[in-house]
């Protein structure tokens, strides 16, 4: 396999990137050569083994469900785009 | 006496001694970067009046009392501005401290200035960040290396005497070899990255930038520990990490991996590094030859693993609620779309594409639980070598610095030349770089990186091996002619 099937516009479509279409073109081709590289995995035989995921010792961190100091409202908003009411502001969701 | 020449034990005890204060080194600092930062544009931004009335009140009783740290940009501290070198975050202010700052705040310590990154950590030259490019102090045609390439120059310049970084693949390591200082990885699990902006939350770990070891290991005193905020962060018994320091390598088993010694390094590079094992051989360390079978299959693992991750991490960067909003959307997928597309660079969405086609459905098998199995083979490589040495000593780097523009269009290039930095943060263990000699190219001096490699949370015995070398090398003491 020398190009695995990667379409870019329909992965950054999944992604929620508008890209131009020069954008397109050039991470098709570098994104193809990379792929290839990646390639070489395949040749490996992992039969049995297990995946690591992370490599920390501990597993199911569990704390009581009891309410904690909160981040100031009025500061975090104050980062948001558009505010309003102590809320965020997007654009209309539900018609 | 110019204080920017010393490291931090030595401020310490000047403080200690009542040779000068606190804030006679935040000025001395302060009129070095305004020196020489125009050149090396390490600093994003600073707030000198806020260093000064901290180093005024400064407890220099505490371990790190009244201490400048620069802190790389994706790290947050109340109140500053943390862009992770993105015009995604413009305009951001942290409502809060990164734990390691609260940490670094109780030992007195002055967090102090925004250090220049690759965007989201994206990157190996610091040619990412969407702000400004970073010089190479030694070289300033050169790159700094990457991620953290602002806190690796910032420390190279003398512009503070240490600095916070962030290493997921070698962010850390690279850049202080190619800037010739010390960087330390700590294991992954030893410090909370609660405030860290994530990148690859199963590799991301913050850790110091210094002149010595002794410096790194002082700093890692004040920033490990486990956290309630970050489930990663391990409960262990409280360690000195100074213990080990003031050692000799009698004794100590090192091991070669022959994995690291291949054809395409710098052959100068190499030499250096040789000379070095050599040099730690004659002061009574064993030589051990050993095997990381997997080595050549890293890199591969790495950049599915780690875009994998960041997918999912970044998506956060939606223009809700903090950073950039596209103008005038027409509706909210539209104002997703737009806000991402204008608020990424290059880099970042190339690897955003990566990361989302391997978690893709009908791909997720073929690619990102193959590469976790390739991950634990690697584990296992390193685990089977920790039974035979103390640690791993080996390249940090393939390459010296290189110039400003020449590889951006070539990411593969780019990756393939983390090749000896990216096994340790898929393993988990800890490493650390430390200058071991400087090669001359075109009329300047470029320094070259040495990494020792340690068993995961076995940070006491790795800088005390690495400060033993130190101790016999001298690199330490020679800095950039700025």
């Amino acid at each position: 396999m020398s190009t695995p099937d990667l379409n870019v516009r329909n992965v950054a479509r999944l992604a929620r990137l508008a890209l131009t279409d020069e954008e397109v073109t050039v991470f098709q081709g570098q994104l193809g050569r990379i792929l290839e590289h990646i390639e070489h995995l395949k040749k490996l035989d992992v039969t049995g083994v297990e995946p690591t995921a992370h490599t920390s010792p501990v597993f199911n961190v569990i704390r009581e469900d009891v309410p904690g100091e909160s981040l100031d409202r009025e500061v975090v908003l104050k980062n948001a785009p558009r505010s309003a009411n102590k809320l965020v502001v997007v654009p209309k969701v539900i018609e | 006496m110019d204080l920017i020449n010393l490291t931090l034990a030595q401020l310490q005890e000047g403080f200690r001694a009542g040779k000068f204060t606190p804030v006679d080194a935040i000025k001395a600092f302060e009129a070095r970067i305004a020196q020489v930062d125009p050149q090396i544009q390490a600093f994003l931004s600073r707030d000198f009046d806020k260093a000064l009335a901290a180093a005024e009140t400064a407890d220099i009783s505490l371990p790190l009392g009244g201490l400048p740290i620069g802190i790389k940009d994706v790290i947050n501290v109340l109140g500053e501005s943390c862009t992770a070198s993105s015009k995604l975050l413009q305009g951001y202010t942290s409502p809060y401290d990164a734990t390691v700052i609260s940490k670094l705040k109780a030992a007195g310590a002055i967090p102090y200035g925004r250090l220049n990154m690759d965007e989201f950590a994206m990157g190996s030259s610091t040619e990412n960040s969407a702000y400004q490019v970073t010089r190479n102090p030694w070289d300033t045609s050169r790159i700094p290396g990457g991620s953290s390439g602002g806190s690796a120059a910032a420390v190279a310049a003398l512009e503070v005497p240490a600095t916070l970084g962030s290493d997921t693949g070698g962010s850390i390591r690279q850049p202080a070899a190619l800037c010739g200082c010390v960087g330390l990885k700590p294991s992954y699990g030893r410090v909370s990255r609660y405030g860290l902006i994530a990148f690859a939350s199963s590799l991301d770990q913050i850790g110091p930038f210094a002149r010595t070891t002794r410096d790194c290991a002082m700093l890692l005193n004040a920033i490990a520990g486990r956290d309630k905020h970050d489930s990663t962060s391990l409960d262990l018994p409280a360690e000195d990490f100074t213990a080990g320091l003031g050692r000799d390598l009698k004794g100590v088993r090192l091991g070669i991996p022959k994995e690291y010694f291949v054809d395409g390094m710098d052959p100068r590079v190499r030499a250096s590094v040789e000379a070095a094992i050599k040099q730690c051989a004659n002061a009574g360390a064993e030589l051990v030859d050993i095997s990381l079978p997997h080595t050549e299959y890293a890199v591969s693992v790495y950049y599915i693993i780690a875009t994998a991750e960041a997918s999912a991490n970044l998506a956060r960067f939606d223009g809700v609620r903090y950073g950039r909003r596209a103008s005038d959307p027409k509706d909210l997928l539209d104002m997703y779309q737009r806000t991402r597309e204008e608020g990424f660079g290059s880099e970042v969405k190339r690897r955003i594409i990566l990361g989302t086609y391997v978690l893709s459905s009908g791909y997720y098998d073929a690619y990102y639980l193959r590469a976790q199995k390739v991950r634990t083979l690697i584990r296992r490589d390193f685990e089977a070598a920790f039974e035979k040495v103390d640690a791993i000593i080996c390249p940090t780097s393939p390459d010296l610095a290189f110039p400003i523009g020449e590889r951006t269009s070539d990411p593969l290039r780019m990756y393939l030349a983390d090749i000896f930095t990216i096994a340790a943060n898929l393993a988990g263990i800890c490493g650390l770089s430390v200058p071991c000699g400087t090669v001359e190219e075109g009329g300047k001096q470029l320094p070259v990186g040495l990494q020792f490699l340690g068993k995961s949370l076995d940070e006491t015995r790795l800088l005390g091996i690495a400060d033993a070398y130190e101790q016999i090398s001298g690199w330490n003491n020679r800095t950039a002619a700025l």
